[in-house]
């Protein structure tokens, strides 16, 4: 049995946007090739959690490890905090590449140019290789017949493949994606969780922040439910959702909790 | 229609010198407006104030105040510092006086077209660069100036034309600019409705041509835009 590395450490995280605090004690860990689905109702802090990881939001406090280093914050004069070592995070950042809600692709690439652009700029790799990366990443999601077209002439599944193939094309020690079907008309979601399926299958290590219970239940290694900034349960899907300790995540289900 | 033909060699001259101030002008306004548009978004107060007062004069001045404010002002400067100094007389000649203050004129016009740019572009594409572990710059350059130019072109298009126009003030601080020298053959010959005319269609042969380089611009710039 290999013993599991962990992938990633939060510790006592806490962000306050001024005087809304929105993230109020969060800690977890995440071993390599966990996949865990983030639940939560709106504003219950999934995304900015996720966020606070790539340093997206910077945390008011607490701790993130990232395969066990520790990403270093100061605290200005003024109050804020402020990562000590930029290149740090671009560094981290480099290895934990996300998927976003709302695509965010780079629309005056095309699909290829897109997925070629940090692999060159960030990772220093030869144009050549970059492009032999992607080719293959785009036929894996399904996209290499459109690789020469621009993001506005796409249809959002389509979008969204891409940028987890973009994703991909860094080599990533974890994915993050943020509520990646949520923007989808429901004929599209399909299509994009069934190239997240495979990814999960392959071993990857991923976290979802999301609002697909099938997906949760079926393909994640383990489930955290946050409510109103906190955890509140953490376990293996079937625990979770047959054996919920809390009643937030019960009412959750059920649909009453909004 | 033979005094047209005479002087025509020294109109076209002139003709050359005022595509000359304005191509100078555009590169000078470009980079000052460049300048400025990152001081007005920069986080310091004092870039934004600085930037700000630019802007702000540059537009409430009309820009035949300020040209023979900088030529003939700009000289006696330039002789008072040269006193003390110890140089010989410097003559500021009119084609710098001239490329400068349209250059450092539409760099506040400019400023304000890439501003406008800058802030259109995604938040979420520049958003996506930083999450890939691209630095500022990187983001800068890769992402946030091709859209950027995008969102700018048809304000920057405008504010190229208005320039080319401008130029023709130039002949008040002696530049001879086909302006100048049509003014003078309009003088000698008594003509000055016919040679006005022909100055008036040049303008429209630069600005013409202008247009359909622009339109070209536009196009390949609008490559990943959906047709609404």
């Amino acid at each position: 049995m290999t013993v599991p590395v962990e992938a990633l450490k939060v510790e006592s995280l806490h962000k306050s946007f001024g005087q809304i605090a929105v993230l109020k004690g969060i800690s977890f860990e995440a071993n390599e090739q966990d996949v865990i689905s983030i639940l939560g109702s709106s504003g219950s802090g999934k995304s900015t959690l996720l966020r606070c990881i790539n340093l997206l939001e910077t945390p008011t406090s607490g701790k993130v490890y990232v395969h066990g280093e520790l990403i270093n914050m100061r605290e200005m004069t003024s109050g804020e905090r402020k990562p000590v070592d930029r290149k740090q995070v671009e560094r981290i950042r480099s290895k934990l590449a996300m998927v976003f809600q709302q695509f965010n692709l780079w629309a005056h690439m095309t699909v290829i140019q897109n997925v070629i652009e940090a692999p060159i700029h960030v990772l220093k790799l030869p144009k050549q290789e970059a492009r032999e990366r992607a080719e293959r990443l785009l036929n894996r999601v399904g996209m290499y017949e459109h690789r020469n077209y621009y993001p506005a002439h796409l249809s959002g599944g389509q979008m969204q493949r891409t940028a987890i193939a973009r994703a991909l094309a860094m080599e990533p020690e974890m994915l993050l994606f943020d509520e990646p079907t949520s923007a989808l008309d429901p004929e599209l979601v399909g299509e994009v969780l069934k190239v997240m399926r495979s990814l999960a299958e392959e071993g990857r290590t991923m976290l979802v922040v999301t609002h697909e219970m099938g997906f949760a239940r079926e393909v994640s290694s383990r489930v955290i439910f946050l409510d109103e900034g906190l955890v509140v349960e953490d376990g293996s899907p079937d625990s979770v959702f047959d054996n919920p300790r809390s009643d937030r995540f019960r009412q959750f289900l059920t649909g009453t909790l909004k | 229609m033979s005094d047209i033909i005479a002087y025509l060699p020294l109109i076209l001259k002139g003709m050359l010198l005022t595509v000359e101030v304005a191509l100078l002008s555009l590169l000078i306004s470009v980079l000052l407006g460049m300048l400025g548009a990152v001081a007005r978004l920069s986080k310091s107060r004092i870039a934004r104030a600085l930037a700000g007062m630019y802007t702000t004069i540059i537009r409430g001045i009309p820009d035949l105040v300020l040209m023979t404010l900088i030529f003939f002002g700009g000289q006696i400067i330039v002789n008072n510092i040269g006193e003390k100094m110890g140089w010989e007389y410097i003559d500021v000649s009119p084609f710098v006086a001239g490329v400068l203050t349209i250059g450092f004129i539409f760099g506040a016009y400019m400023a304000e077209s890439f501003r406008g740019g800058i802030l259109a572009v995604s938040h979420g594409e520049i958003e996506a660069g930083y999450a890939f572990g691209m630095n500022p710059t990187r983001v800068f350059f890769r992402i946030t100036l091709p859209a950027m130019i995008r969102h700018a072109l048809p304000s920057f298009g405008n504010n190229w034309l208005v320039l080319t126009k401008t130029t023709a003030l130039i002949s008040v601080i002696g530049l001879q600019d086909m302006v100048y020298n049509a003014s003078n053959a309009g003088g000698s010959t008594r003509k000055p409705f016919t040679f006005y005319c022909v100055v008036a269609f040049l303008f429209l042969i630069i600005t013409g041509i202008s247009d359909i380089g622009l339109r070209r611009l536009n196009k390949r710039y609008s490559v990943g835009v959906r047709r609404e």
